[in-house]
């Protein structure tokens, strides 16, 4: 082999591959840092993982640039529209009412995901049927105690079972930046469905295009990129 | 040059010119505003503290989009020869060059116009910079990308935003420390006493005569 070093003056466009080195780096770093990033994860659990750079992390979006601050006291649900007896109902009457619990990651439309999320609720179905929404109902709308953010789920959506009125993340309640105290959950669609400082809920004989899909985003933001009202692929991890 | 009387006038060198001076500070003065930015948009809770997120958001965006153009134009026009000149010495190396960053500078050279270290540094900054820009644009963007590669550009983002605080906190330290060197991204000139210690190859270029 020539030792391109030989005499010890030649310059040589090292420079040049470590700068094109960089490039492939970070190219390699769109391919597969989600990978990578799942990798880390399981490895040190998401806990110490949100600790690294790039690692999980939610980053908090506002509509408003402000969080509505509600203490649990005072928070009221307000459940009206298609229904047989509209109710309004507060944080513990929710706590009262039968709950599951979910641990799914939080995948945010611009890329963004955080593994493993903790969620305590009402399933949005059993709500549904207390208020006894009609049966000529097509799609239910929600409200945001910000009182900008807006979104609708297709009354088949909305009666998923993984669909809930969170009240608990991570065995607490929901706190202030994450939308709490209580938030919507729809955990097999982008996060922006899952609306935040739930206020209300509207059971509609057509589906109003909330907030973000006034914006440009699917009105059926399920994870796997498809916008049909149904999801084609509905067990994604 | 022993003789050499003390009134003598002291010979000074042009390490920076003009442009390259302008480049600099227009370019420290954005990744200031990149990264000032960049801190609430990473950690949320800072929100509202200073300025709505969609302020802050699009102060980010616009600083990111224009970051690379200053050192684009100075490098692509007719006065941007002293940029397209150090920007070879970056690009070409020496073996020797090469031995002092692998044993981070035990083993003593004559050094170019910028040590390895500096040349190393320049080129993560450039590339960085490209990166950034990159994905950045897809996490603006990222309707046309999909979901796998916006994970990916969130994360390269990050962390190349993570590399980019030490580096700039390690330059502005060593900035601090070598005053000398600082001060001649003010002013442009060294003496020819500090080139012949810091930069001998280059000043025995520059100064041929002796």
């Amino acid at each position: 082999m020539v030792d391109e070093f030989a005499v010890n003056g030649t310059k040589t466009p090292v420079g040049r591959r470590m700068f094109l080195g960089l490039l492939a780096l970070g190219a390699a770093g769109v391919a597969f840092g989600a990978s990578v990033q799942n990798f880390v994860g399981n490895k040190l659990g998401s806990g110490l993982a949100s600790l690294l750079p790039g690692g999980d992390h939610f980053r908090i979006y506002s509509i408003t640039g402000t969080y509505p601050s509600i203490s649990t006291t005072k928070y009221r649900l307000k459940v009206s529209g298609l229904v047989d007896q509209p109710m309004t109902l507060s944080y513990a009457d929710l706590q009262a009412l039968p709950s599951i619990e979910i641990v799914k990651a939080f995948q945010c439309v611009t890329g963004w995901r955080v593994p493993n999320v903790h969620w305590k609720g009402v399933p949005l179905s059993h709500i549904l049927q207390m208020v006894g929404a009609h049966s000529g109902a097509v799609a239910v709308s929600f409200d945001s105690y910000d009182g900008a953010d807006t979104e609708s789920l297709s009354i088949d959506q909305a009666h998923l079972a993984d669909v809930i009125v969170a009240y608990e993340m991570y065995g607490a309640t929901v706190s202030r930046e994450h939308g709490g105290p209580v938030r919507l959950v729809v955990p097999e669609m982008y996060g922006y469905k899952s609306l935040k400082w739930l206020s209300g809920i509207r059971v509609m004989d057509e589906q109003l295009v909330g907030y973000w899909e006034q914006n440009g985003y699917p009105v059926n933001g399920w994870l796997d990129g498809s916008t049909g009202l149904t999801n084609p692929s509905p067990n994604l991890s | 040059m022993s003789t050499r009387i003390a009134t003598a006038p002291v010979v000074r060198l042009l390490r920076f010119d003009a442009v390259q001076r302008f480049v600099h500070w227009i370019n420290a003065l954005m990744f200031g505003v990149l990264m000032f930015t960049g801190i609430p948009l990473y950690f949320g809770s800072f929100f509202g503290v200073l300025f709505p997120r969609h302020v802050i958001q699009e102060i980010h965006l616009w600083s990111g989009i224009f970051v690379p153009l200053p050192i684009l134009v100075s490098l692509l026009g007719p006065w941007g020869h002293r940029m397209r000149q150090d920007l070879h010495r970056c690009s070409y190396w020496t073996r020797s060059e090469l031995r002092w960053l692998r044993t981070f500078g035990r083993e003593r050279i004559n050094f170019d116009k910028f040590n390895p270290g500096q040349k190393a540094n320049a080129l993560f900054v450039g590339a960085g910079i490209i990166i950034m820009w990159a994905t950045g644009y897809i996490l603006q963007w990222f309707r046309f990308f999909p979901v796998s590669w916006r994970e990916g550009a969130t994360v390269t983002h990050d962390f190349f935003a993570f590399a980019f605080f030490i580096i700039v906190a390690g330059h502005v330290v060593m900035a601090l420390s070598h005053r000398d060197a600082m001060v001649s991204m003010l002013n442009g000139k060294v003496s020819e006493e500090w080139a012949e210690k810091n930069a001998r190859e280059w000043a025995d270029e520059e100064l041929p005569a002796k």
